[in-house]
């Protein structure tokens, strides 16, 4: 009894911060439809933001299963990089095929999550000490792999990245008169099936609830029988593994490898799970909701830029005060919860 | 300190597990490494020679001084790290962008809307307060998120994280002021007729202000309580919201401090580049010091040497051609291995093994 009650107020929770969420999207959709006119009134221009975020989408719901494991890992902007550089130098100079490309990235990323959960679950160092070595590991290898950012020009590999799916009747008309028709990119569509495949481990896999119930509380999730250093073992685990699928998407869409490639994208994971009502004190989040974040994030990156403030300062500042907003009510939330335990 | 005597007159077998536990022993013991593999390696590393700067004054320079002069600046930082991951068990990630801010604030308080003045606006020393008083109010703002708030403090500083750089640059409308004044670069270099670096008189000061300042308030104790327990602290009268909230106000003092001598370095600024990266240096200081980045109880010293150990590993690194961006991947391995060696589980399993070692008649008692 006690636990479906806790599960429940958690649950409504989620569904709460969830809905400001959407809602707040919308709004801005809105808003941006409005003031900034035709542009965004395309279909276009949303699949556009998909396409460009694709790799986003994937690293943050890895971060939000960190997260609602009450853990972080800050290394997948550099695993991000890695990958990309692996794959960039494998493909072009060694002359590699794309399925062993992909392989490369699984592997690197798979890599990550074991030593990391590792040294998080099972010697109980810090998460944040941990994915920060990680990081200043994978951006110091992504060097030591290459220093020189170069675009990959292998067939194959190009071949693949130039793919489009062409969403059928969703087009629209250009200046020239002519119908363009409306695309995504394939990544958005790994990016669609992770989202649901994590959706689905987190809502209605015994894995999934024991994510929450290690976040919520670990003490009483040990009491449960919930395995608690695996579970944290096998949050890092997945989370790094998407940052290596996230990588590989990246890679895809952008077709080259840098050692400054996804720079600050672990905090746009971050932020972008915080707002879509992840709880950094674990237990809480949704992976819906993190998905909304990260188009909320890009949306407001499209507002400032398309609005003539394109001074670069801008695109920070709004991003920050937005995470700002965010943060605040989580924590008008939190604190009206317990108001209410208390009562 | 009577006590660890005590103990090694009773028993000789205990010195070196009662070393081991003090907490100075991390970094020290670090410290004593990496010098040792320096020794090894290139003896050259400690040769420290007097020369003469192109204005003619006296330098003493060398792979050592370097270290001095570099990780000043850090140890600083330490400092305030240390009392905010004490309070609040959580640790400052934009001390790196409010560095940006203090130093673009220092130079348009000097320069004002001119890029290339002849003549500074105002003397440095009240610059420097404008921009402490800047670097305290952004301190302030991030000590309000997590004390009235309880927001976790590595989350509410992401958002001066990602905004401070770019505040810097609106600051001095994207421009970068050089300052010719040569007396500008004393703070950063050195005062004509001494040959020591001056950020490290700089840094002495602030660690002996720090030092006087845990001697004879109770800022010491009233941050190590309010980590170790914040409800108990509250219950016997102290307020730890304002606690919290004053650890990062002198945080953002010690920032501004740091601006000061990484604005002098150059002279100028570069808003993406300055103090790039510093928050991890800062924050590894922290926990190579053996200071629990869970909060509660820190040893000040302890970081501010691991500020210099971690200084004398890139140093180190640089020492060894290793190109400042592969820095971090040789940096990182060290850090995991001292990590993963202060680790309690890793420590009592050593010590376990070590007594089994020392003793392998007794049996074990299950």
């Amino acid at each position: 009894m006690e636990k479906v009650s806790t599960k429940l107020k958690n649950m409504t929770d989620t569904n709460l911060l969830l809905t400001i969420t959407i809602v707040v999207f919308i709004l801005m959709y809105i808003g941006a439809v409005l003031f900034q006119g035709k542009g965004f009134t395309k279909p276009q221009a949303f699949f556009n933001i998909l396409n460009n975020n694709a790799a986003l989408i994937i690293l943050s719901c890895g971060m939000s299963i960190v997260m609602i494991t009450g853990g972080i890992d800050i290394s997948v902007g550099g695993v991000t990089a890695l990958v990309s550089m692996c794959c960039a130098v494998y493909l072009d100079y060694h002359n590699g095929n794309v399925a062993v490309s992909m392989l490369i990235a699984l592997l690197i990323g798979l890599a990550y999550g074991l030593v990391q959960g590792f040294l998080v679950a099972y010697l109980d160092i810090q998460p944040f000490i941990v994915s920060l070595a990680g990081m200043f590991f994978a951006r110091g290898m992504t060097t030591i792999v290459n220093t020189n950012p170069f675009n990959v020009e292998n067939a194959d590999f190009v071949a693949l990245k130039e793919t489009r799916i062409i969403i059928p009747g969703m087009g629209s008309v250009n200046k020239l008169g002519k119908y363009v028709d409306a695309y995504v990119e394939i990544g958005v569509v790994i990016a669609l099936i992770v989202v649901i495949a994590m959706f689905i481990l987190l809502r209605w896999t015994k894995l999934g609830r024991s994510f929450y119930a290690v976040g919520g509380n670990k003490q009483s999730a040990l009491m449960l029988g919930i395995n608690v250093k695996r579970t944290k073992f096998l949050s890092h685990m997945i989370c790094s593994t998407l940052a290596g699928i996230g990588g590989y998407v990246y890679f895809l869409h952008v077709g080259s490898g840098a050692a400054t490639h996804a720079q600050g994208a672990e905090m746009n994971a971050i932020a972008s799970s915080i707002i879509g009502g992840t709880m950094l004190t674990g237990g809480v989040g949704n992976i819906i909701g993190t998905f909304f974040g990260v188009l909320s994030l890009s949306t407001i990156k499209d507002i400032v830029s398309s609005a003539g403030l394109d001074q670069a300062w801008w695109t920070g500042i709004t991003i920050a005060a937005m995470l700002c907003i965010f943060l605040v009510i989580q924590s008008v939330v939190m604190a009206r919860k317990k108001r209410a335990i208390r009562k | 300190m009577s006590a660890e005597k005590a103990n090694v007159k009773k028993n000789k077998a205990f010195t070196m597990s009662s070393l081991m536990r003090n907490q100075i022993f991390i970094p020290i013991a670090a410290l004593l490494l990496l010098l040792l593999f320096n020794l090894i390696a290139d003896p050259g590393f400690f040769k420290i020679t007097l020369g003469y700067n192109s204005a003619g004054n006296p330098v003493l320079s060398g792979y050592l001084m370097t270290v001095l002069d570099n990780g000043s600046e850090l140890a600083i930082l330490a400092i305030g790290m240390t009392l905010v991951t004490a309070a609040s068990g959580g640790q400052d990630i934009s001390v790196g962008a409010a560095i940006a801010i203090a130093g673009s604030t220092l130079l348009r308080a000097l320069c004002g809307t001119n890029t290339r003045p002849e003549v500074l606006r105002m003397p440095v020393i009240c610059a420097f307060l404008i921009s402490c008083l800047v670097a305290m109010a952004f301190g302030a703002f991030n000590g309000l998120l997590v004390s009235i708030f309880k927001i976790q403090p590595m989350i509410a500083t992401l958002i001066l994280y990602t905004a401070g750089r770019s505040i810097a640059a609106w600051i001095n409308n994207n421009e970068l002021p050089i300052i010719s004044d040569p007396k500008f670069a004393y703070y950063g270099g050195f005062i004509p007729g001494i040959p020591i670096p001056t950020p490290f008189f700089i840094m002495a000061a602030c660690v002996i202000v720090t030092m006087l300042v845990l001697k004879f308030t109770n800022l010491g104790l009233y941050t190590q309580a309010v980590g170790i327990n914040e409800s108990s602290s509250r219950l016997n009268g102290l307020n730890p919201v304002f606690i919290k909230w004053l650890t990062f106000v002198i945080l953002g003092l010690c920032v501004a401090v740091a601006a000061l001598i990484k604005v002098s370095r150059l002279s100028s600024i570069n808003y993406s580049v300055i103090a790039k990266d510093i928050e991890m240096d800062a924050i590894l200081a922290v926990a190579l010091g053996g200071n629990a980045l869970s909060g509660g109880k820190f040893n000040m010293v302890a970081s501010i040497i691991g500020a210099f150990v971690i200084q004398l590993l890139t140093t180190t690194l640089f020492k060894f051609n290793v190109p400042s961006d592969a820095l971090p991947a040789y940096k990182a391995i060290v850090v995991i291995m001292l990590v993963v060696f202060s680790a309690p589980i890793v420590r009592s399993k050593l010590a376990e093994i070590s007594k089994k070692m020392k003793n392998p008649t007794v049996k074990e008692v299950a």
